[in-house]
C-alpha cells in the first residue's frame, strides 16, 4: 500500500494495526494506552545492589534467551558496555534470539555484526545503524528486518508498549552503590543521560554498568536507584576521547560559512524571530557555523534567544555564559564544554528523549520549537529527506531528532551542500523517506534557497527580506547538470529495515541491496 | 562547451578572488559566492612543474562551467618567464574575459601582450579585440611608469597593485595604516584616473585579522579604489558591504539623475536638486553610485 510520501509499504507488515503513514499529526486527539513493566520488589533493605560481573548481573535479573536488551548511545563511538554485554550474554550465559533495542548504534559497535551474523542477535530496534551492523542488516542477515525510529518515535514504541525492554543497561559515567547514575564526575563523562531514562522507566530490569563509583547519594541522580536491579562495576565503560570532542569548533570552511549565513537571513526574515525565540541546531559545518552568524542577527536587533534544545555543544554553552540565551535544554552533549556545563552552569538541564520529542505525550519540547536547522544526505523535489542510507542503499545513518524536530517546529531549515563529489544531495527522489516533506520548510545550499510550497507565509517573509529564492526543482536539476543523473538502485525483494514514522506509521522501507556486479 | 558573452570593458570589479587554476575543487564552482570577478592564477600558486597541467584544467573549466555573470581573468605568469606566450594562448583559446599581466613596467610590456593576444584571437577564431587586459604593478618602475601602462591600450580595464612584491622592493613591511604603500597606492590611482581605468588594490593576507581587513578595505574606499584582491570567500561579503553607497547617497543620486534627464528633455543645463546645484558633469557619478546601488540589491530602479 502507498502513504502519503508515496512510498509502497508491503502488505505483510500491516498487521496488529500498523499503518502506513498518513501525513502529519494523524495520530492528533487519539488515546494511549501505556504499557506498565513488571518489575522486582526490593522491600528488605539492601546495603549496596553491586554485583561481580556483567554475566553475573544477567544471571541475577533472569536473563533468558529471546529478551530485548536495551542500550543508549551517549557514549557514541566510544560505547564499550554493549559490545560487553552481548559478549557476556551470547558467549557467557550462551543466550541467543536476542534483541537489541538501542537509541542508535555505530562502528563502536561493529562486533555486534557477528552474532547477528551467527544468528545469536535477531532483532535491532535503533534510530541510528551504521558500521558494520549497518552492513550487514543491508545485507539481508538480520532475521528480522531492523526497526528504525526518531528519538521522539523510541519512547513514544515505549511507552506503547510496541518496544517491551527486558533489561535496560545504563552506561553510567558514575553511579553509587545501588544505582543512582549520572553522566559526570567520573572518567568516562558524556553529561546528558537523557536517552537512558525512558528505558529505565519501562524495563522490567534494569542494570548499571559503570567504571566510577562515587558515595550514596550520587545526586542529582539522571537515573534512579528505585528502578535499578544491579549496579556492575567496570575497568572502563568507554574511551573518553571517542565519547566527547575536546571541542566543536565552527568551520571555517567557506561554503559552511556561506550556507550558514543564509540559514541565519531566512531566520532573521521570519516573524519568529523575536525576543525569546526558540532554536535548535546540529553539529554538523554550517549548521553549527549558523549559531555565530545568528548571534550577529540577535545582537543587531537587541533580542536574546530564550531557550535552545538537542544535542549541545560548545558554542550553545558560550552563548548561555554570555546571556544571549536562556535556558539550554539537552538530551545528549557532543563535546567537553557541554558536558562540563550540563547542570551546572545556570540555566543548563538534562531532559529524556521522551520530554524532548516524543509525539504522543503531552507536551514535548519540540513541539514549542520556532527553528530548527539541520542536515541531510539527500532531499528531494517533494522536500523528503534522507538521513539513513547512503547512496547504495545501505544504512549508514541515524534519523535521530531529525523527524521530530521538523514536525515540530515552526520553521525547520534543512542546510546542505547542493553536490558532495559525484553524489547529488538534491535530487528527485530520495533513497529512503526518514523525514517526511510536510514537515520540511526551507533548503539552503551553496547553490540558493528554495521554500517549501506548502509554506506561502514563508515564500512572503524571503521575498519580503529581498532572500533569492528559487524552485527546489531548479536545484535538483543544477545538481544533475553537475554529476549527471544517478541511475536508479536495484534492490531484491527483502526488507532489511522498517522506517517507522515518530507516530508509529510506516514512512519507507529499505530492502535488500543487489550486489554491486562490474562487466 | 559554455559560450561566454563579450567581456565589458568597464563593469563593477568591487571584489577579485584569486584561485589556483590547478584546484579543480575551488575553481568548479567559485562563483557561487558572489563575487565580481574570479582570478585565476597560473604564475605564484601554480609550482614550477605544473604549468602545463594547471593550463589544462584552466583550459577545461572554461570550456566546461558556466560561470555566468562572474567575469573570468587569469592572471598569466611573467614576461621574464618561459610560460607566458602559452599561458596567453590558452586564455584566448578557452575564451577568459580578461588577463592580468603579472610584474607589468611599462608599456611596452602591455604592448608586448597584446600582440600575442591578438595573434592568439587570430589562431583561434576569436572576435579581435574580445580579450581584455589589466596590468599588476609590483615594483617601484611599474609605479613610475604607471601612466604609461594605464593608457597603452583600449583592451586595458584597470590596474593593480601587488602588495607583497611592492613591499619587498621598498624596503617595508606591511603598516596597519597603509603608510607604507600610500605613495604608491596614490600615484597608482592618479595614473589609472587620468588614463579613465579602474583601480584595484592589493590582497590582504592575514585571515584572522578582521579588523585589519576592514580597516584597509575601507581606507581604499576612502582613496578611491574600485575594488580589492582577495584571497577567500569570506572576505566578499564585508567588501560589498563596505562599498556599498549609503541609503542617502542612493537617493540623492536618483533624484539627480532624474532631475537631469527631465532638465535635459526641457532644454535646462543647471538646476538644483535638495539645495544643491547640479549639473552635467555631477551625472556620471550619480549614474556609477546607482550601478553600485544596483548590485548590492539596494536600488531597483530604471535609470541605470
Amino acid at each position: 500500500m502507498k502513504n502519503a510520501v508515496g512510498r509502497e509499504i508491503p502488505d505483510a507488515l500491516l498487521v496488529n494495526g500498523k499503518e502506513v503513514y498518513q501525513g502529519k499529526n494523524y495520530m492528533d486527539g487519539k488515546y494511549l494506552q501505556k504499557a506498565a513493566p513488571c518489575t522486582r520488589r526490593y522491600e528488605k533493605p539492601q546495603e549496596s545492589k553491586i554485583v561481580g560481573s556483567i554475566a553475573e548481573a544477567l544471571r541475577q535479573v533472569g536473563a533468558k534467551s529471546g529478551m530485548t536488551f536495551s542500550f543508549h548511545h551517549h557514549l557514541r563511538n566510544g560505547d564499550f558496555v554493549a559490545n560487553m554485554v552481548m559478549q557476556a550474554a551470547i558467549d557467557e550465559l550462551g543466550l541467543e534470539d536476542l534483541t537489541i533495542a538501542a537509541t542508535s548504534l555505530g562502528e563502536a559497535h561493529d562486533p555486534i555484526a557477528e552474532y547477528i551474523e551467527a544468528g545469536k542477535v535477531v532483532g535491532i530496534q535503533t534510530s541510528g545503524i551504521r558500521g558494520r551492523i549497518g552492513d550487514v542488516v543491508s545485507a539481508g542477515k538480520l532475521k528480522t528486518p531492523a526497526i528504525i525510529r526518531s528519538h521522539g518515535g523510541r519512547p513514544r514504541a515505549i511507552e506503547a508498549g510496541e518496544v517491551h525492554i527486558d533489561i535496560a543497561f545504563v552506561a553510567a559515567p558514575t553511579s553509587d552503590c545501588v544505582g543512582n547514575c549520572r553522566g559526570i564526575g567520573g572518567k568516562s563523562n558524556c553529561g546528558s543521560l537523557g536517552y537512558a531514562m525512558t528505558d529505565a522507566k519501562y524495563a522490567d530490569h534494569v542494570v548499571v554498568v559503570t567504571d566510577c563509583l562515587v558515595d550514596f547519594p550520587n545526586m542529582p541522580a539522571s537515573v534512579e536507584a528505585i528502578d535499578v536491579d544491579a549496579v556492575v562495576v567496570v575497568d572502563s565503560i568507554g574511551n573518553p576521547k571517542k565519547i566527547a570532542s575536546a571541542a566543536a569548533r565552527i568551520s571555517q570552511n567557506p561554503r559552511d560559512l556561506m550556507m550558514a549565513e543564509d540559514v541565519a537571513k531566512v531566520i532573521a526574515a521570519t516573524p519568529w524571530f523575536r525576543e525569546g525565540f526558540s532554536f535548535q541546531t546540529g553539529v554538523g559545518g554550517p549548521s553549527l557555523a549558523a549559531n555565530l552568524f545568528l548571534e550577529k542577527y540577535m545582537d543587531e536587533r537587541g533580542i536574546k534567544m530564550g531557550w535552545a534544545i538537542g544535542g549541545i555543544c560548545g558554542p550553545m554553552v558560550e552563548l548561555l555564559k554570555k546571556g544571549k540565551v536562556g535556558k539550554v535544554i539537552d538530551v545528549q552533549d557532543f563535546d567537553l564544554d557541554a558536558v562540563n556545563s550540563i547542570n551546572q552552569t545556570p540555566g543548563h538541564y538534562e531532559m529524556s528523549a521522551s520530554q524532548y520529542a516524543n509525539p504522543a505525550n503531552k507536551g514535548a519540547f519540540v513541539n514549542k520549537l520556532d527553528f530548527v536547522v539541520l542536515a541531510a544526505l539527500e532531499i528531494d523535489t517533494g522536500f523528503n529527506v534522507n538521513v539513513l542510507t547512503g547512496s547504495d542503499g545501505v544504512l549508514r545513518g541515524a534519523p535521530g531528532g531529525h523527524p521530530d524536530t521538523a514536525a515540530g517546529s515552526k520553521c525547520c531549515i534543512i542546510v546542505t551542500p547542493l553536490v558532495r563529489g559525484r553524489m547529488a544531495t538534491v535530487c528527485k527522489n530520495v533513497v529512503t523517506v526518514t523525514t517526511p516533506g510536510d514537515c520540511v520548510d526551507v533548503l539552503v545550499t551553496d547553490y540558493g534557497i528554495a521554500v517549501n510550497p506548502l509554506r506561502p507565509d514563508l515564500v512572503e517573509c524571503l521575498d519580503k527580506a529581498g532572500i533569492p529564492h528559487v524552485p527546489v526543482e531548479a536545484l535538483q536539476e543544477k545538481a544533475y547538470s553537475l554529476v549527471g543523473t544517478p541511475d536508479d538502485l536495484e534492490w531484491e525483494d527483502q526488507v532489511v529495515a522498517v522506517l517507522e514514522a515518530r507516530d508509529g506509521t510506516i514512512l519507507d522501507v529499505v530492502r535488500k541491496i543487489k550486489p554491486l556486479v562490474l562487466d | 562547451m559554455i559560450p561566454r558573452p563579450k567581456p565589458e570593458r568597464f563593469r563593477l570589479r568591487r571584489t577579485m578572488m584569486f584561485m589556483n587554476a590547478q584546484k579543480p575543487g575551488l575553481i568548479k564552482d567559485a562563483y557561487i559566492y558572489g563575487v565580481d570577478s574570479i582570478m585565476l592564477d597560473l604564475e605564484d600558486a601554480v609550482a614550477e612543474n605544473q604549468k602545463d597541467a594547471a593550463r589544462f584544467s584552466l583550459y577545461h573549466a572554461l570550456k566546461t562551467i558556466d560561470y555566468g555573470d562572474t567575469e573570468v581573468i587569469v592572471r598569466i605568469n611573467g614576461l621574464d618567464t618561459p610560460h607566458w606566450e602559452e599561458d596567453i594562448r590558452v586564455c584566448v583559446a578557452a575564451g577568459a574575459d580578461g588577463i592580468r599581466i603579472a610584474k607589468c613596467e611599462s608599456a611596452q610590456d602591455v604592448k608586448t601582450v597584446e600582440e600575442h593576444v591578438e595573434a592568439a584571437e587570430r589562431e583561434f577564431g576569436v572576435e579581435v579585440g574580445r580579450t581584455l587586459l589589466m596590468a599588476a604593478l609590483e615594483s617601484p618602475k611599474g609605479i613610475i611608469n604607471a601612466y604609461e601602462i594605464c593608457a597603452a591600450s583600449d583592451r586595458m580595464f584597470g590596474v593593480a597593485i601587488s602588495g607583497g612584491d611592492f613591499r619587498k622592493c621598498m624596503q617595508t613591511k606591511f603598516q596597519p595604516d597603509g603608510v607604507d604603500m600610500l605613495a604608491a597606492r596614490g600615484q597608482m590611482l592618479i595614473a589609472a584616473r587620468a588614463a579613465g581605468i579602474q583601480c584595484f588594490d592589493t590582497v590582504f593576507t592575514d585571515l584572522d585579522d578582521n579588523e585589519g581587513f576592514l580597516a584597509e578595505v575601507r581606507q581604499n574606499k576612502a582613496m578611491g579604489f574600485d575594488g580589492k584582491s582577495l584571497i577567500n570567500p569570506k572576505q566578499i561579503r564585508p567588501v560589498h558591504e563596505i562599498f556599498a553607497p549609503t541609503e542617502k547617497e542612493v537617493r540623492q543620486a536618483e533624484a539627480m539623475v532624474q532631475a537631469f534627464r527631465e532638465a535635459a528633455a526641457a532644454g535646462i543645463g543647471v538646476f538644483t536638486v535638495n539645495g544643491k546645484m547640479v549639473d552635467v558633469a555631477f551625472i556620471p557619478g550619480a549614474e556609477r553610485t546607482l550601478r553600485l546601488a544596483k548590485a548590492c540589491g539596494m536600488y531597483e530602479g530604471d535609470l541605470v
